[in-house]
């Protein structure tokens, strides 16, 4: 597999035109820090054989367990400089559901010995909606995260997958997911404790301290292409985004007899748009009205002013005639408002 | 074919009383249609009446037959089964001197039968009284017996007892139509009057006439004259009806067949017209002609309103064969453009829905069906009210009336209690109480014509387990309180599901409509106010809370298109929801009144 993800780097490097500086890189998408110390430098070793590197964050995401501290020293000497942490939660019973191989004693000294291997960039993902009776479990998560200090927190709502052992679960009634109030008021939970805390969330889903902010994923929100390597990873021109065949045999042989595999989806000026929409306003800095007036002739605040008013009055949305933005209460309501001003 | 020699006879028989498959039984028995070819119930031919087992179009079918080796011409004329259809029942009830009245042996005698068979014997028709599915477990022909003796005054002996489905009777049953139906009287000489009973539309030959000859004859090329329309033709093909048409140079007095003179839409023909020839015509017209009358009155939008020039030429498509189909072009806030229709009932209307989706692939809305009130005006002059936003100003009317009927239903004893219970309810006036036997009671009311068409039938058939029949006919206008509910959405009217309601039943409807409208509308980004008003005064209010939460957490490189393509799919399932100000209604809340219990 390594083999081929060198040789799919090799075989694209041209796909962000050359001579474009590379800045960010990302390793995640499973779990990659399972990856041997020489396959991981072999990876790196072909992106810089073929890629011009100008590189600002170089991240991997990692679970707890794996984060021994010869592992940590490893991965700084590999040149990594951030870490995202797959915490998800600090509840014994709650990993377990979960099916997650750590436990959460690992977890608190994973941070920890991140931090002594001079892991300055931390970030750590933990999942609410859970379904408890009350509230206070997802407190405690929050009040232990934030104790530990990492720069950064992802957040992100438990969704029931179909075809998931959760999903079947749920089908058969062995579950009962949270409902949407539930997970709405985790949301605010979160939103406040962050806020008290010192996190600013620059994004929905992601919070972090001043100067903390993830470079790679504020990057795909702002619509500045990317190449995604390996099995089922997706990659943006700017006109286009292609997706990796997902099958990990078809994408070996695939790339055996040196055929690249994948979809392409050709975006129009209006896929365009709507997607700008979709992932601008999910953030601190919101949709640029005057971005998409000069980019794409396009004047939001008079082709949606009926929709744009009504948000407005109803504390959803705030205009300042350069940006809309959401409010706290709006981000609850982030794909429905999207959706509401797509062109 | 001499006239001794000729039968036409009709089947009276209540649905499900197995009408068709012995009407097939005769066809077979007579080799009109080989054992190879019969389909099960024959006479059926569309789609939709198979599998609602009733007869919608009526048609006439020819079998020969011989008896004490003469052959005898039997046309069989077939009747549909809903007092939807009554008017047509009638005349094709004209068109006979005969009619085989078919009762389960199982079930008895049903209010439709009677009604039918009351009409028949107003036409002097010869009643042959049979007794079907006598095969059953459950069948008790002796005390049924009973019931139709005492019905028709017959003789035990002359009631036949058969089965469709095993074949016991048929022969019998042939045998008693030559033997005891009148042969047609009539002057074969005389100037041509025959009689329009129905019309079948053929896409490729035009409307096909179905009539029958009382006097005169009538040959190919003949110039032709239909009384009441006053439309001139030429009989281009004339013929007889067997399986297939049997083209015939000339036909005389007493038969039965069709006639295709290049019409080419169903209205131009009115069931019940005379036809005659130009140059000789007939002193009189056959008597009983009406027009039809729509008395259930309905909205029908596209879901898609870019749909409404397609949905117009399919509704003109079902008007070519369809002539108690009426409508015109109206115009809903709410819905966007469609048509205002009449039907003769709501079998009609369902039926016109659902031949638009089958055959025409057209998604519709049906709004709140209505009967045609009127309004006394200030100036003594009546203004029709056929939809809601017909209603005139109260200040410029003295009252409004709505139509009324006398409904016949007959029950099994023990349920005579909850029936008149329910007609109470539907403001209904008991009118009569008979006993046809000690269990089967026959109970009159008089009864609004609005309370019928809705689910009227269904409650009546779930209070009674079934063992309830109704049957129904116009009475008259008489004086209501009815008034005009509304319906709005965050203070926007939506007028199509306003309706006109009783006053007394006003407030019950609103709080119901409103309980619905609650569960149909999803909830959006605002909080949505649901209100029922009678004018300006709100009397039901139900609210939509806002949505909580519709975010999906995650938004990285491999999400963003997925996730716009979801959105816009969601988006687009939206656009079929109707716009009214800013609140999204899906198409199911327009039907809500309708599943109102």
């Amino acid at each position: 597999m390594v083999q081929m993800i060198n040789k799919e780097l090799s075989l694209r490097k041209d796909y962000l035109q050359g001579n474009t500086q590379i800045k960010t890189i990302y390793f995640g998408g499973g779990t990659p820090s399972l990856l041997s110390d020489s396959q991981l430098d072999s990876i790196l070793n072909t992106i810089h054989r073929n890629y011009n590197l100008a590189i600002e964050e170089l991240t991997i995401e990692t679970n707890p367990d794996d984060l021994s501290q010869k592992k940590l020293k490893s991965l700084k000497r590999l040149g990594f400089d951030r870490l995202s942490i797959g915490i998800q939660s600090f509840q014994e019973d709650i990993l377990k559901f979960y099916n997650r191989a750590h436990q959460a004693s690992e977890s608190l000294q994973a941070i920890s010995l991140a931090k002594d291997a001079g892991f300055s960039k931390l970030s750590i993902d933990l999942i609410y909606g859970f379904p408890n009776p009350d509230h206070r479990k997802w407190e405690q998560d929050l009040a232990i995260a934030i104790a530990q200090d990492p720069g950064h927190i992802s957040s992100y709502c438990l969704t029931i997958e179909p075809k998931t052992a959760l999903g079947n679960w749920a089908d058969k009634g062995k579950f009962q997911p949270a409902s949407e109030d539930f997970g709405a008021e985790q949301f605010e939970i979160l939103q406040t404790a962050m806020q008290t805390s010192g996190y600013i969330q620059y994004e929905i889903s992601n919070f972090g301290k001043e100067g903390h902010f993830a470079i790679h994923n504020t990057n795909y929100w702002r619509g500045i292409p990317y190449l995604g390597i390996g099995p089922s990873a997706h990659s943006f021109d700017g006109n286009e985004r292609g997706a990796n065949i997902s099958n990990n045999n078809k994408y070996i042989e695939s790339l055996k007899a040196d055929k690249l595999s994948f979809e392409v989806d050709h975006l129009t000026p209006e896929d365009l748009v709507n997607e700008y929409i979709l992932t601008s306003l999910r953030t601190i800095w919101g949709t640029d009205l005057h971005y998409l007036l000069q980019t794409y002739q396009i004047d939001l605040l008079q082709d949606k002013s009926y929709m744009i008013q009504k948000l407005n009055e109803e504390k959803l949305l705030e205009i300042d005639y350069t940006s809309l933005k959401l409010t706290t209460k709006g981000k609850l309501l982030a794909d429905s408002i999207a959706s509401a001003l797509f062109i | 074919m001499r006239m001794k020699n000729i039968r036409n006879f009709c089947i009276i028989a209540h649905i499900d009383h197995g009408k068709s498959t012995l009407a097939d039984r005769l066809l077979q028995e007579t080799q009109t249609v080989s054992d190879r070819d019969m389909q099960d119930q024959l006479l059926d031919n569309m789609d939709l009446e198979r599998e609602r087992g009733i007869t919608i179009k009526s048609h006439a079918i020819q079998m020969k037959y011989m008896h004490e080796g003469e052959e005898y011409t039997l046309n069989l004329i077939d009747t549909p089964g809903h007092v939807d259809f009554s008017y047509e029942v009638s005349r094709s009830i004209a068109a006979c001197e005969g009619a085989l009245l078919i009762v389960d042996a199982s079930q008895g005698i049903e209010a439709q039968t009677i009604s039918n068979l009351y009409l028949a014997l107003g036409h002097d028709l010869e009643i042959i009284p049979v007794l079907n599915k006598i095969d059953l477990p459950g069948a008790d022909p002796d005390s049924v017996a009973v019931e139709v003796i005492d019905l028709i005054g017959c003789d035990k002996e002359e009631i036949i007892l058969a089965s469709g489905k095993t074949g016991i009777g048929i022969d019998d049953i042939l045998k008693a139509v030559v033997t005891r139906i009148p042969a047609p009287t009539g002057d074969p000489e005389a100037p041509l009057q025959a009689m329009i009973f129905d019309s079948v539309y053929n896409p490729f030959r035009g409307v096909e006439v179905i009539f029958r000859i009382f006097n005169g004859t009538i040959s190919k090329g003949d110039k032709i004259k239909f009384v009441n329309t006053g439309r001139e033709y030429e009989a281009d093909e004339i013929g007889i009806l067997g399986l297939n048409q049997i083209p015939q140079k000339t036909m005389s007095a007493g038969n039965v067949g069709y006639l295709i003179s290049g019409v080419k839409v169903a209205k131009e023909i009115k069931v019940g017209d005379t036809i005659t020839h130009i140059k000789r015509p007939c002193e009189k017209a056959i008597q009983g002609f009406e027009n039809v009358k729509p008395m259930v009155f309905a909205g029908i939008y596209p879901v898609d309103t870019t749909e409404y020039e397609d949905l117009r030429a399919s509704m003109e498509k079902l008007q070519l064969n369809d002539a108690s189909l009426v409508w015109e072009p109206e115009t809903s806030a709410a819905l966007g453009f469609g048509f205002r229709c009449g039907f003769l009932g709501m079998l009609h209307m369902e039926i016109i829905q659902e031949r638009l989706e089958r055959e025409f692939d057209m998604t519709v809305i049906t709004t709140v069906p209505s009967v045609q009130f009127r309004a006394l005006m200030t100036n003594d002059t009546y203004q029709v009210i056929n939809a809601p936003s017909d209603m005139p100003d109260p200040t410029k009317f003295k009252h409004i009336e709505e139509p009324f009927v006398k409904a016949s239903i007959i029950t099994a004893s023990e349920y005579v209690g909850p029936v008149i219970q329910l007609c109470m309810e539907k403001r209904g006036q008991i009118k009569n109480q008979v006993y046809l036997t000690a269990e089967r009671v026959e109970l009159q009311f008089d009864m609004p014509l609005a309370e019928i068409v809705f689910d009227f039938f269904d409650k009546l058939k779930t209070i009674s387990r079934g063992y309830a029949s109704l049957d129904y006919e116009l009475k008259g206008y008489q004086p209501s309180h009815m008034v005009r509910l509304d319906v709005m959405l965050n203070g926007e009217a939506v007028d199509a599901l306003s309706a006109i309601v009783h006053r007394d039943k006003a407030y019950e409807w609103g709080k119901r409509l409103c309980e619905k409208l609650k569960e149909l509308v999803p909830r959006q980004m605002f909080e949505i106010a649901i209100q029922a008003a009678i004018g300006t005064k709100i009397i039901a209010r139900e609210t939509v809370k806002a949505l909580r939460k519709n975010v999906l957490a995650k938004c990285y490189g491999g999400d963003i298109s997925r996730k716009r393509k979801l959105l816009e799919k969601q988006k687009k399932g939206k656009k079929r929801m109707r716009q009214v100000g800013n609140v999204e209604v899906p198409q199911e809340a327009f039907m809500a009144v309708l599943k109102l219990d």
